[in-house]
């Protein structure tokens, strides 16, 4: 049976400016049951960490959720106030960002900040909290762990900083992990690490993961479904394998087409004319519009959406372009 | 074989990494260097592109460095059979390589008026609007600033700045890196467009074997300082011959055939001031045997293009 961890309904994220109300989510649905990872790509301000944010109950003001629910294992969390969200943050979701050093304190041995946050979240003593911040260690693979327990984040590699991050989220045993670029900074032989590390414990400990990405690479390697967004909207939603063989939505299948291959040299790589819109200056109806090839006027007046799988497009919703 | 426009010899690169000589003399530290290129040795041909690929710290951007003279060598040779003045350079983030006070026009005048002083001004603006118009930018752009634009537009003022100078040559260090990837792909194309055009030279370094696949003719991988393989393109797709290129080429993510049960290699790229003796990929390499730790595997003698510095692969391979 499935047991959905994240609820995301209907969720809207504004920031209001001088110039009006920007929209960095708009009408986001999705949700990711146990054991599941999500992957949610797009470019650069399309909201996909923006999402991850509301979600973490992070987001910078003026930024604010001015609509939709977010539900935890059934329980609604958007509304909580900060301090009861604080202990749903550690405690039932973990977080790991693409800098490992903004997560852990520079002063702090890493085995005092594992301690510590161990010892916030659940109820073992002090030298059970080291013991279990060094199972922890072990099960994120750091070698020599008895030495390096008692190291600063300095003295360790990107690759290994990135695993006590992930361990930092796992102490607690959360329900879900919002994974924001985790394998971004790193090099290629340590991305595979890392993503197969996560993919493990997902496995392993049934927990739900929100992977948010630029890299289309890793997703179709490490993620079960995938949200792809644009502009602050789903455009995309569906089985992995559907969304990288089979895109439904044009900017699916234009991303798809832009990134070079590593079987063949194309010659010419396929392209999307033009750049993804600012979020003060979105067009109206499909915010994609201007961009595709097949859109009709039914394109430029209306927006479609998608809750659920499938695509966020009128020639897939209506069967042709209205 | 074509014409070479750039040869390097035997090029090297140390840095002096010691503590400061306080510490030096109080702690009795010896003195440090890191040998951020240690002999490297490759030709361009006039029109190809050669590629550098590799890990961060292997030393790829140094070598860009060292050709376009930013750094000096500390040893070795570097020829360049063309006019200096003929090389430009495309850095990998355009938001820190354009001046944020010049207007777009200024910023691509700017090699015009140093290479001709006594340019007529509409003759400058003339050829401005060409360049913009080259890299598919408006020539109305001329009169805006860098901020104004997106990061791939922002990277296609730095390729018309740098064909301002009318180059034969380009260096053009992770040109895309910072660029989301549909971004990418219209200034890779912009690219290849302009080296078919005007016979460009390029040598490309990137970290991206996708990327590097479609670009290069020739492909240098480097690992810690050195050139562990160099090969053409398809070649080095076809048949890796260093295990640090197959490592490389296994662990990328595969969009067409992904990978999900994987288990990846283990291990970490060594710290560059002290790294392991003989081949350096000894410790991370499943084909490793005794002599690997104690010797170092030189550079074969140039056969065609293909070279490899390995023990395992030159028994296993008539190289």
């Amino acid at each position: 049976m499935t047991q959905t961890v994240l609820d995301v309904r209907n969720l809207r994220v504004e920031f209001p400016t001088r110039h009006g109300t920007l929209t960095a989510v708009d009408d986001i649905s999705l949700t990711i049951e146990r054991g599941e990872i999500l992957g949610v790509v797009g470019e650069s301000g399309a909201g996909k960490s923006m999402t991850g944010m509301a979600i973490l109950g992070l987001l910078e003001p003026p930024g604010r959720i001015a609509a939709g629910e977010i539900h935890l294992s059934g329980d609604r969390i958007d509304t909580l106030t900060e301090p009861h969200m604080q202990r749903v943050r550690g405690r039932r979701i973990g977080a790991i960002f693409q800098d490992p050093l903004t997560s852990l304190n520079p002063l702090f041995r890493v085995g005092d900040q594992l301690v510590e946050t161990i010892h916030l979240h659940t109820e073992l003593g002090k030298s059970a909290a080291r013991q279990r911040a060094m199972d922890l260690m072990r099960e994120v693979g750091i070698p020599a762990v008895e030495e390096r327990i008692d190291n600063y984040p300095h003295q360790f590699s990107g690759g290994m900083r990135q695993r006590i991050v992930i361990a930092l989220a796992l102490c607690a045993e959360p329900e879900l992990i919002i994974a924001d670029e985790p394998t971004t900074a790193l090099d290629v032989s340590i991305q595979a690490q890392i993503t197969a590390l996560l993919k493990r414990l997902c496995r392993d400990r049934g927990t739900a993961v929100m992977l948010v990405t630029h890299d289309m690479g890793v997703i179709a390697e490490t993620a079960d479904r995938v949200a792809v967004m644009y502009a602050g909207r789903l455009a995309e939603l569906g089985a992995v394998e559907d969304v990288v063989r089979r895109p439904q939505h044009p900017y699916t299948e234009g991303l798809m087409g832009s990134i070079p291959s590593l079987h063949s040299d194309e010659g010419e790589l396929r392209m999307i004319p033009g750049s993804m819109p600012r979020l003060g200056s979105i067009p109206a109806g499909c915010a994609f519009n201007p961009r595709c090839a097949h859109a009709g006027p039914r394109c430029r007046r209306e927006i479609p959406r998608t809750h659920g799988t499938g695509a966020a497009c009128w020639l897939t919703l209506e069967g042709e372009t209205a | 074989m074509t014409e070479a426009i750039l040869e390097v010899d035997a090029l090297e690169r140390r840095f002096d990494v010691s503590a400061p000589w306080l510490n030096r003399v109080i702690e009795r530290k010896p003195r440090r260097t890191l040998r951020a290129v240690d002999g490297v040795d490759f030709d361009i041909a006039r029109g190809q592109t050669l590629a550098l690929v590799g890990e961060s710290g292997c030393g790829k951007s140094t070598i860009a460095k060292l050709v376009t003279g930013l750094h000096a060598p500390s040893g070795g040779k570097i020829r360049f059979n063309g006019d200096p003045e003929k090389m430009q350079m495309i850095f990998q983030d355009p938001f820190a390589s354009l001046n944020p006070r010049w207007r777009v026009g200024r910023i691509v005048a700017e090699p015009l008026r140093t290479l001709n002083p006594q340019a007529p001004e509409a003759q400058v603006t003339a050829r401005v609007e060409e360049l913009l118009d080259t890299v598919g930018l408006s020539p109305a752009d001329a009169v805006k600033y860098p901020h104004e634009f997106s990061g791939g537009q922002r990277q296609r003022i730095s390729i018309a700045r740098a064909l301002a100078g009318e180059p034969e040559f380009l260096v053009c260090d992770e040109p895309t890196s910072a660029l989301d990837v549909s971004v990418q792909a219209q200034v890779l194309n912009l690219m290849k467009r302009l080296q078919r055009e005007m016979g460009l030279t390029y040598l490309f370094i990137s970290h991206d074997l996708s990327v590097v696949r479609h670009m290069a003719d020739v492909i240098a991988v480097m690992y810690l300082g050195r050139i562990v393989e160099i090969q053409p393109t398809a070649d080095l797709f076809a048949t890796p011959l260093h295990p640090y290129t197959r490592m490389l080429l296994d662990t990328i993510p595969d969009l067409e055939a992904p990978k999900r049960d994987r288990a990846p290699m283990g291990g970490e790229v060594p710290s560059p001031v002290s790294p392991p003796s003989g081949c350096s990929f000894h410790p991370r390499c499943p084909l490793a045997f005794d002599r690997c730790t104690r010797e170092r595997p030189e550079r074969e003698p140039r056969v065609h293009d293909r070279r490899v510095a390995c023990f395992a692969a030159a028994e296993n391979t008539d190289v």
